[in-house]
């Protein structure tokens, strides 16, 4: 509590601000964004790169027309991060018409409909992913393999781990399993490996953590959220594999998927999730507890959107039942 | 014949049960995955309403005021019963498609609140007018509801192909689309009408 003294005044200003978080978000997803370059190549960039500059145009053309507001937001950096995320959790061959149309999602419906930065209820980026995924079902969830560097639409396609673990609980066959790739390649992505098949953004663990510990380090978000999200999975994905092992261990179960994009980046957005320290850790359990239900029981293999979306829709009613208690306010007995 | 008028255009415009009022939101959200089936479910609602509009109006000065509710139901629910059989012998098609909604209509709010906000209070030939206004404006929002998402999410108007059903984005034929689109288009009409918030 020590930092939350106030002293008199005069106050030095501490040159906090909106750009000043959003880009630097953005440089925490700059190794995730070189790691992609390395696995996917021009797949990669065509599809970051349309993503991000469609993102930007229709933040700019929403605010010009539809709003008529004088004050363009597009240097504000949150339409680039939509944008980068929203490349992150689309495979890399995916046709740039159908990047187009998440952008404008992701944009116009996810955020401008409700006024803007700050007023959006669900994560911009993930609205853009779960109508795509909705809507083209079979482009969002053909993955091509990391490491075809020179191939955009053509690039071979193959099985994501999580397609795996999908298989082993359908057959119930835990030998299934022995086809998952161990959990350092799957912490480096290592396309070497003859698998690294995933979302863009989600094939490097490494990275993903590098940017959660620079994020750490410039204050940008707290430790509050990814750690109850991935220490709740864990827990129960470390359970169910001690019960049944047809459910994978608890590491593989972490490092799959955009379990760790989630939890860093998407989760931990401003507007979208609780305030307090408690809310988050709230909020950040039943995110870990919703990934693994849809995961093991619904019908697609990846929960993490899902229910970062829904736990999204729960954060104004978090906010209200974790109020911090006022100053001077005396605890009930 | 100007107040007759009035009450069709009040119906179809300025009180639209769908993009005004909003009433009647289950059978608007869940009936217009096509333009043919918004058309249709307009249409039978609006057979509905202007039978039981006018039934009730004639008889609204020997209804019990304790049981009126009950009465009406029970009018509703004999039209309701009539068009089922119609549709279930002309169009089966049709009948099929709509499925649980056709008996549903029994408890559509737009018919019970128009009787208790108009027919009861009004004449017979008035009541007439104010049931085709607010069915045609019903079956005119459930249309455009159908029309756009069948266009957004198969390419399609009316079965006509515009462009190829690969484009299409299947949200707009889900259930989510139809929450999207209704939100658009509600948006789109206050927009017309010149409301401010």
């Amino acid at each position: 509590m020590a930092n939350l003294i106030v002293s008199l005044s005069p106050h030095a200003h501490g040159n906090d601000s909106v750009e000043r978080n959003m880009y630097g978000v953005i440089i925490a997803l700059i190794p995730a964004l070189i790691v992609s370059f390395l696995y996917f190549g021009v797949g990669s960039a065509i599809v970051c790169g349309t993503s991000v500059i469609a993102c930007l145009f229709f933040e700019w053309a929403i605010t010009k027309f539809l709003l008529k507001r004088e004050k363009s937001t597009i240097l504000d950096g949150s339409a680039i991060i939509t944008g980068i995320l929203l490349g992150f959790n689309m495979p890399s061959n995916l046709p740039i018409w159908i990047i187009i149309i998440g952008a404008l999602v992701a944009i116009g419906v996810g955020k401008m409909t409700f006024g803007g930065l700050g007023n959006n209820p669900f994560n911009p980026a993930l609205v853009g992913r779960a109508f795509l995924l909705v809507s083209f079902p079979a482009q969002m969830t053909t993955w091509p393999e990391a490491g075809q560097l020179a191939s955009y639409t053509d690039a071979t396609t193959g099985a994501t781990p999580l397609a795996i673990m999908k298989d082993a609980i359908k057959s119930g066959d835990a030998s299934v399993l022995d086809k998952l790739p161990n959990s350092l390649d799957m912490l480096l992505g290592n396309p070497g490996a003859g698998f690294g098949a995933g979302c863009i953004g989600e094939v490097c663990g490494a990275a993903l953590i590098l940017g959660l510990i620079f994020m750490l380090w410039k204050k940008i978000i707290t430790w509050h959220i990814p750690v109850s999200i991935i220490g709740t999975v864990f827990v129960i994905a470390g359970l169910m594999h001690l019960a049944n092992p047809i459910y994978a261990n608890p590491v593989a179960v972490i490092l799959s998927g955009g379990l760790l994009l989630g939890a860093i980046f998407m989760a931990t957005d401003y507007v979208t999730s609780p305030m307090t320290a408690k809310g988050q850790i709230i909020y950040g359990v039943a995110i870990g507890f919703l990934t693994i239900v849809i995961r093991n029981f619904g019908s697609y293999p990846e929960g993490m959107s899902f229910a970062i979306l829904i736990m999204n829709a729960f954060t104004p009613l978090i906010n209200t039942y974790c109020k911090p208690k006022r100053f001077g306010e005396v605890a009930k007995k | 014949m100007k107040k007759y008028i009035d009450i069709l255009i009040n119906g179809l415009i300025k009180e639209n049960p769908v993009f005004v009022l909003v009433l009647g939101m289950c059978p608007t959200l869940a009936t217009t995955s096509s333009a043919i089936n918004g058309l249709s479910m307009g249409l039978a609602t609006c057979f509905v309403l202007i039978c039981s509009n006018l039934v009730i109006s004639l008889i609204k000065n020997i209804t019990p005021d304790k049981v009126h509710i009950p009465v009406y139901i029970c009018i509703i629910a004999t039209f309701v019963t009539v068009l089922q059989m119609l549709l279930a012998a002309y169009v089966p098609e049709v009948n099929a498609s709509l499925g649980i909604f056709i008996p549903l209509i029994v408890v559509n709010c737009i018919i019970l609140g128009r009787a208790e906000s108009f027919a009861s209070k009004h004449g017979p030939i008035e009541s007439i007018f104010d049931g085709i206004g607010i069915g045609l404006g019903f079956a005119f929002a459930l249309t455009l509801l159908g029309g756009c998402r069948e266009f957004l999410g198969t390419g399609k108007i009316f079965d006509l192909t515009v462009f190829p059903e690969d484009f299409g984005a299947l949200m707009f034929v889900l259930p989510p689309g139809a929450f999207i689109t209704l939100g658009f288009l509600t948006a789109i009409v206050n927009k017309i009408r010149g409301v401010k918030n």
